[in-house]
């Protein structure tokens, strides 16, 4: 049993701050609804009704539990360690990113907010809260970069048919991290009925505890599949990282297994060594942005610098502080793979297993098979499968030089 | 009496105005602000990502960017300010992330260097004063905070709790230039922040005309415009000083004249 003062999981503390970084670095105005926000969900959290409604959900809305998959035949091609996953892209709209949202809606209905905004890049966590917004009957805007819009136009128009407004952001570079300033933009505005759906584990506190709380699902059901299944733990788990809430979902129950590692891998877009990536741990540095202290892509004066990948889900210059503590830390390990390895992994594992997967998890995909071949056949590798790749086929075969 | 302090002592209630550093030819700028009659300069850092901004300095600071302006260059602004103006109030208005870049300390000294009198930081919230707070105020720049229609009774002390120079009232929620708040709600709300605090009170966000300054000017001790000013520098580009000496001094004329001390 570990010591509650030596756990990993014990953070933040009751400023927000995860070691030095976190916080709330807010507009005044916001300020105020933060600490109401936090309020609320300590008592939610205590609330047995709520964690009840949010598992109901989870179970026959969601289809949670997802699968723990042993990955046969992309273990044989790879040989060396067995590769097993945990399947979340098999949720309702095909991505982890809908467990956060469903604990958020509550949440806003619990608090008495009548309207829903949210950032999306990829368009996952767009749809993720379209979605709950239709179940719940909730209007919704969604702040989305112009370029991404255009990128990824079968999810605008999923969120459209879920009944949302989808509105085109083009301030700025016109991507995530413009969406997410439009957003608290509209936050700031309204006040009084809004509530901002956060899609991954940053932005001012309360939110990266509340969005790595609502993922862990991830992690314990993963925990608790290994060990009646095995009856052992895995010897490293492995998840892509944009903002890194799936990441966080599956690693953070575990983070007190002394035996259990953990990869996190970035995506290095065209390469580490110039600027055009999106690995804000690897080739960023420490600072201020989106209410958040952690990790950014900056130059020397601090102005925010636009990062790549070929996954728009990861392209955002920022990471969640919790990640930077771990970083900092030594918890967690953190690499980077490249479009190219992504886009390899993304075919082999099409080919090996019969999964599509997206452009996100297979960067953990490319991590896993650089490392696998390195262990031995009696280890065992768990990667987060967090989303399935309907969304990215127009992009792969772009790359791929395919006309659709 | 330090420069700030003397300019909320004058006989009349304070003019505050703002454009953005390295937008247009930013030394004329703040000089025709000066000539036609304001008493605190606001000079805003720009910043990639400023989420508290609306159209207007969102696209000063993307202006500004664009022409490569820096931190340096920044500091150069002030320095000159300083030396042309030495009894005007200089103060910067931004972000953390330029703010803390180098270390707070560094910011600070700098700051003092350059003859800055305060700072502004938007989403810096008392809540996380250490990561320029003391710094600050360890070098004599005044951290100025915001308060807003939902800083409430509870939450007020802690805004004033380290907090000088001025208190900034942010009289609506939302960005900058965008919507004016109901004159009642301005009146209501320094009455609430007079009667807490011996700091003066400075009222911003969607003051556009004289009009609108010299209600605000009848109970508050000062008034900032920013975004209308910021908007005859993308109008007028380099030959904005004429244009932005002229509506200050409409508004200095309507500021002063509304109320005597």
């Amino acid at each position: 049993m570990t010591d509650l003062k030596n756990s990993f999981r014990n953070q933040p503390d009751e400023r927000g701050h995860f070691g030095d970084y976190g916080g709330r670095y807010v507009a005044e105005t916001l300020m105020p609804l933060v600490l109401d926000l936090e309020r609320e969900y300590r008592t939610a959290q205590a609330d047995p009704a709520f964690q009840a409604q949010f598992d109901d959900l989870l179970e026959h809305y969601v289809g949670r539990p997802s699968p723990l998959y042993f990955a046969e035949r992309l273990t044989e091609a790879l040989g060396g360690a067995q590769v097993w996953f945990k399947r979340d892209e098999l949720n309702h709209t095909g991505a982890h990113k809908i467990n956060n949202c469903i604990g958020q809606i509550l949440l806003a209905m619990r608090m008495g907010k009548t309207r829903i905004i949210a950032e999306t890049g990829a368009g996952q966590h767009g749809v993720a809260t379209a979605t709950v917004c239709a179940r719940f009957g909730l209007p919704c805007v969604i702040y989305m970069g112009a370029e991404d819009v255009k990128r990824q136009s079968p999810n605008v128009f999923r969120m459209k048919l879920l009944g949302a407004q989808v509105v085109p952001v083009t301030s700025g570079a016109a991507t995530l991290k413009d969406a997410m300033n439009e957003g608290l933009r509209d936050w700031v505005a309204n006040v009084h009925d809004t509530f901002y759906i956060i899609g991954t584990a940053a932005g001012p506190h309360p939110y990266p505890e509340m969005v790595r709380d609502f993922q862990s699902v991830i992690g314990r059901e993963a925990r608790a599949q290994m060990l009646s299944r095995i009856n052992r733990l895995p010897d490293i788990l492995v998840a892509a990282i944009g903002g890194g809430s799936n990441a966080l979902g599956l690693f953070h129950p575990f983070l007190d297994d002394p035996a259990v590692k953990m990869l996190g891998v970035e995506a290095a877009g065209y390469g580490l060594d110039g600027d055009q990536h999106a690995a804000s741990l690897l080739g960023g540095f420490p600072g201020v942005l989106h209410g958040n202290k952690t990790y950014l892509l900056q130059d020397d004066d601090g102005q925010i610098t636009e990062g790549h990948s070929i996954s728009a889900g990861l392209d955002y210059p920022g990471i969640g502080p919790e990640h930077a503590w771990l970083k900092d830390m030594g918890r967690v390990e953190y690499t980077a793979v490249t479009d190219e390895e992504a886009l390899d992994a993304f075919q082999l594992l099409c080919r090996t297993e019969g999964i599509i997967p997206a452009l996100e998890p297979a960067h953990a995909i490319a991590a896993v098979a650089k490392i696998a071949k390195d262990m031995p056949s009696d280890s065992i590798i768990l990667a987060n499968l967090c989303g399935r790749g309907d969304k990215d086929i127009f992009t792969v075969a772009e790359r791929l030089g395919v006309e659709l | 009496m330090n420069r700030l302090a003397a300019a909320f002592a004058k006989p009349h209630p304070a003019l505050v105005c703002f454009v953005t550093a390295g937008d247009g030819d930013t030394a004329a700028n703040l000089d025709a602000l000066v000539a036609g009659g304001a008493d605190v300069i606001e000079l805003g850092m720009p910043f990639t990502d400023p989420m508290a901004d609306g159209p207007a300095i969102q696209e000063a600071n993307i202006r500004s960017l664009a022409k490569g302006t820096t931190t340096a260059d920044i500091f150069a602004i002030a320095t000159g300010f300083r030396a042309r103006h030495p009894d005007v109030p200089l103060v910067l208005m931004g972000y953390a992330n330029p703010m803390v870049r180098r270390g707070p300390q560094w910011f600070a000294d700098q700051c003092n260097a350059a003859g800055v009198d305060g700072v502004i930081c938007v989403d810096i919230p008392p809540e996380e004063d250490d990561a320029l707070g003391p710094q600050l105020r360890a070098a004599g720049v005044a951290p100025i905070r915001l308060a807003t229609p939902t800083t409430d009774a509870k939450r007020l002390p802690a805004v004033l709790q380290g907090s000088g120079g001025f208190v900034y009232y942010v009289s609506v929620a939302g960005i900058t230039g965008l919507q004016q708040a109901a004159q009642a709600s301005i009146d209501e709300a320094v009455a609430r922040l007079k009667s807490a605090t011996d700091l003066p009170i400075a009222v911003g966000f969607g003051v556009r005309t004289p009009d609108q300054a010299s209600a605000i000017a009848r109970v508050a001790d000062g008034v900032v415009v920013g975004s209308a000013l910021v908007e005859l520098v993308a109008k007028h580009g380099e030959d904005a000083p004429l244009a932005l000496r002229t509506l200050t001094a409409a508004l200095a004329d309507a500021v002063h004249a509304a109320r005597k001390d």
